[in-house]
């Protein structure tokens, strides 16, 4: 993110106010920014993190809803405000979720190193693909007695595992490994108010 | 390839070690000779060498690592590394390079099967003005073309050792189209010592300053400013001065003739045919600043010529013009010795030649202290370029009256231009400061209508056809001596891009900014050669560009964004035509990716395919 930061901010147009949603402690009744995150070639560390915003969650809550995320369990992506993405691009079935959110998501954040830069699964970047095959699923101890699976529901992997920005435009990176909840709570607030994010130093150092 | 038993690497390296000391100093010159006769450096030689020099065995790994000149793997009984500067890229390396690993079976970038031999890409070799050029186990071919490349298949093949192979492989030229006070005049070894003597130390240095020489190696500071500071400069231990062997306090003298900045090869030629005035000018340089020893850098890739001034500084020292008691003065001795890089172009960075000279990795030390008051082990420390130097020798023998008279009045005397690219007659020029680029393309026969001219290297400034009656100065056009010239229809972009591959491979790896921004630069303009570009790449190249020069620990960072920002600037629709789309596209090709895995799996279902 901090490389991105002489970039125009990207306010998020403010929803208008309908029946039956969110007021805000003004009394102006706002409409809710909706929010979707996902975990392509990720560990759930990004989202695990989220929740380390703690009881700050209650009060994001009130201002926002989420769309598909672990947190609702929704299948597929609809319009949304902000899509958040952990992980990087390691098969097809990655590049049809992220493209759903490019496609509905008026701000994409690229979120921890893995969507970043492809993270600890580009660590099979230096493998031959056949290679890592051969030693999942063929030599002894192997997953599938020998056979290599083909079964078309199973996503394809692809040669090399790679950051999320080689595939869709994306609007912010934040990064960490995973970033901590501070940052997150950091980077969303400033968001939600139309500020342009900006972490300390204190965000983003790791030492 | 033959595997070293433990008895055996002990008996190879029991003399090399003894003839070069305890003193870790010595350390990159050991490597570089066990390099030499096991074309790597097995593991067990790196116990023994650890162990000699009493330094942990990692010192010895991050030293092995670092030159890519050494390897802790095999590489072929034969190596042969292609000159990969853009000049060589432009008279057909890649298709040569291709061709001789056809003919050898063999893929670039690995070693056959047998051992035999191994092929790759290098920096640029300082061949520019007869490429395209390649090192065989560290000797210099020239002119390569097919005819040689069959002939060079052929003795490779017939295990033919490199030193008999016939001459006119190796033959290098000096190509001196023009020549001036520094090239165009007879010097007579010993007439700037004389006249120093005779003048009296301060006084030259006087001289020095009043001549207004500054540095030729690119940052252009003043000579005599650099000298009296390190005059002035005492280090100390424990409280007590640090003295030499005369007990004098300790200095030492440095030429950087590490010539790493593609396109430049005129150190090249002043030491093939004019050591003596280089020598002479370190030797000048030594008795103005107190120092009794002296070091040559020597890029690895000029290794050729190390016999041959080996031979020189021997006559020097027989002539007394180097060693005791130079010219019979009691109080002045002062001796050279060569030291050798292995293909790092980093070293040429003032700090980093020294870490180099200490037998360590070449990383940029920080600065302050400046190597004039803490150089080489901590010594006050003159390092100067070759030319630098020549032309502190003449102001020696001639006066800075008769300098300052030539050239113009921030830049005095002359400049060495090494050209090469699209010209009838590349080679060396030497015109006195404030010349015009469009001069000197008149003189060089530059062909067609020129188009571009690259000025000082990768790491220079990239100047458009309506900017050649600029001149050749510090004033205006500031240059370490190389001119790339490239006519119209070159493609400036594939020479933007042999420049960001060239500083990403040369990072040393210290500082992110440089490290990690070299390399997305390298990657971004690779996805825009390859039709995957968009307007936003540009954007990026931009930022990170700025990144670059604000960030960066050393000069190399700090200038390797140069050539993609000017050709951004200058020559926008060279980029603009390889754009495919403005929107966003992809970065590689999603559907080719999943091949493998098709090919893998068997699968060719709707999901298997993007
Ligand atoms: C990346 C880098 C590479 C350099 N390479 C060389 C070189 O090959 N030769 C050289 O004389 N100076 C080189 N320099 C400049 C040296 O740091 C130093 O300024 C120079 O040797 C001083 O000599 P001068 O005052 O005679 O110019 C390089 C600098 C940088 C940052
Ligand atoms: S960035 Fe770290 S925490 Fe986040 S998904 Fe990758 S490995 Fe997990
Ligand atoms: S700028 Fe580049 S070359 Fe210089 S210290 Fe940093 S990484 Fe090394
Ligand atoms: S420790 Fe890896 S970049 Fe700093």
């Amino acid at each position: 993110m901090s490389e991105q930061s002489d970039r125009s901010p990207h306010p998020i147009p403010l929803p208008q106010a309908g029946e039956g949603e969110a007021v805000s402690p003004a009394g102006d009744a706002l409409k809710k920014i909706r929010i979707a995150t996902c975990s392509l070639a990720g560990c759930f560390g990004c989202h695990m993190s989220f929740l380390d915003i703690d009881e700050r969650l209650f009060g994001l809550i009130e201002l926002v809803e989420f769309d598909r995320s672990p947190l609702t369990d929704i299948k597929r992506c609809g319009p949304c405000d902000v899509g958040i993405v952990e992980g990087g691009v390691c098969n097809a079935e990655n590049v049809h979720v992220l493209k759903e959110f490019r496609k509905n998501c008026k701000v994409l954040v690229a979120i921890g190193a893995c969507a970043i830069n492809g993270g600890v699964p580009a660590m099979r970047n230096n493998i031959d693909l056949w290679d890592c095959f051969q030693e999942v699923y063929c030599y002894e101890g192997g997953l599938e007695c020998g056979q290599i699976p083909n079964d078309p529901e199973l996503p394809l992997p692809f040669d090399k595992v790679h950051p999320i920005s080689e595939v869709v435009k994306v609007d912010y990176f934040l990064p960490g490994c995973p970033p901590s909840g501070d940052a997150i709570w950091k980077f969303l607030t400033d968001l939600l108010n139309g500020r342009e994010p900006k972490l300390d130093y204190e965000q983003l150092h790791f030492d | 390839m033959k595997q070293f038993e433990f008895p055996e690497i002990s008996r190879i390296l029991t003399p090399i070690l003894a003839r070069h000391g305890g003193d870790a100093s010595r350390l990159l010159q050991v490597l570089l000779e066990v390099q030499d006769v096991c074309h790597f450096i097995p593991s067990e030689a790196i116990d023994l060498i650890a162990a000699h020099f009493g330094v942990p065995r990692v010192n010895v790994e991050g030293v092995v690592g670092f030159y890519s000149f050494l390897s802790t793997r095999p590489v072929g009984e034969y190596r042969l590394l292609f000159s990969g500067n853009i000049t060589d890229q432009m008279l057909g390396k890649d298709e040569l390079m291709q061709y001789l690993c056809n003919k050898l079976w063999v893929e670039p970038g690995k070693v056959s099967e047998d051992g035999l031999v191994s092929i790759g890409s290098t920096s640029c070799t300082g061949m520019c003005d007869q490429g395209p050029a390649a090192l065989i186990n560290g000797w210099p071919l020239t002119k390569l073309d097919h005819n040689r490349l069959d002939l060079i298949a052929e003795l490779i093949r017939s295990r033919k050792p490199v030193a008999d192979w016939p001459a006119m492989l190796f033959e290098v030229v000096d190509n001196i189209h023009r020549g001036d006070v520094l090239l165009g005049q007879p010097f007579e070894p010993g007439a700037a010592i004389r006249a120093t003597l005779a003048r009296g130390a301060k006084e030259t240095l006087v001289e020095v300053d009043k001549s207004n020489l500054r540095g030729r190696g690119g940052a252009g500071f003043k000579t005599a400013s650099k000298w009296s500071l390190c005059h002035a400069a005492i280090a100390e231990e424990d409280g007590g001065v640090i003295c030499d062997v005369g007990g004098h306090p300790e200095r030492f003298i440095v030429c950087n003739a590490d010539e790493g900045e593609p396109g430049t090869f005129k150190d090249r030629v002043l030491l093939n045919s004019y050591a003596d005035l280089v020598f002479e000018g370190m030797t000048v340089g030594a008795r103005v600043v107190g120092a009794s020893k002296g070091f040559l850098y020597l890029r690895g890739e000029y290794r050729y010529l190390l016999q041959q001034l080996e031979a020189v500084l021997k006559r020097r020292r027989e002539a007394g013009l180097l060693g005791e008691t130079i010219l019979g003065q009691a109080d002045f001795s002062f001796d050279i010795e060569i030291h050798l890089g292995a293909g790092a172009y980093i070293c040429g960075e003032e700090s980093a030649l020294i870490e180099s000279l200490e037998g360590k990795r070449g990383r940029p030390r920080n600065r302050p202290p400046f190597p004039v008051t803490s150089g080489y082990k901590g010594r006050p420390t003159v390092v100067d370029n070759v030319e630098t130097f020549a032309c502190a020798a003449k102001i020696a023998e001639k006066g800075a009256a008769w300098f300052a008279a030539i050239g113009t009045a921030q830049s005095t005397g002359t400049k060495l231009i090494s050209v090469s690219g699209d010209v009838a007659r590349p080679g060396i020029y030497e015109y006195p400061f404030g010349v015009t680029v469009s001069q000197i393309l008149d003189d060089c026969g530059a062909e067609g209508r020129p188009y571009a001219v690259q000025v000082s290297g990768p790491s220079g400034t990239t100047i458009s056809w309506k900017e050649f009656d600029r001149k050749i100065a510090f004033e205006d056009l500031p240059t370490a001596g190389a001119l790339m010239v490239f006519r119209r229809k070159r493609d400036l972009f594939q020479v933007a891009q042999n420049f960001a591959d060239f500083f990403a491979h040369e990072s040393c790896g210290f500082c992110t900014p440089c490290r990690v921004g070299t390399e997305l630069q390298k990657k971004i303009m690779s996805k825009i050669a390859s039709g995957y570009g968009t307007a936003s790449d540009l954007e990026e190249l931009k930022r990170l560009g700025h990144i670059l020069k604000t960030m960066s620990h050393c000069g190399l960072g700090s200038s390797a964004a140069n050539p993609v920002l000017d050709i951004l600037e200058k020559f926008p629709d060279m980029v603009e035509s390889k754009l495919k789309a403005f929107a966003f596209k992809p970065a590689f090709d999603l559907d080719g990716a999943l091949a493998t895995a098709r090919t893998i799996t068997g699968r060719d279902d709707d999901w298997a395919h993007l």
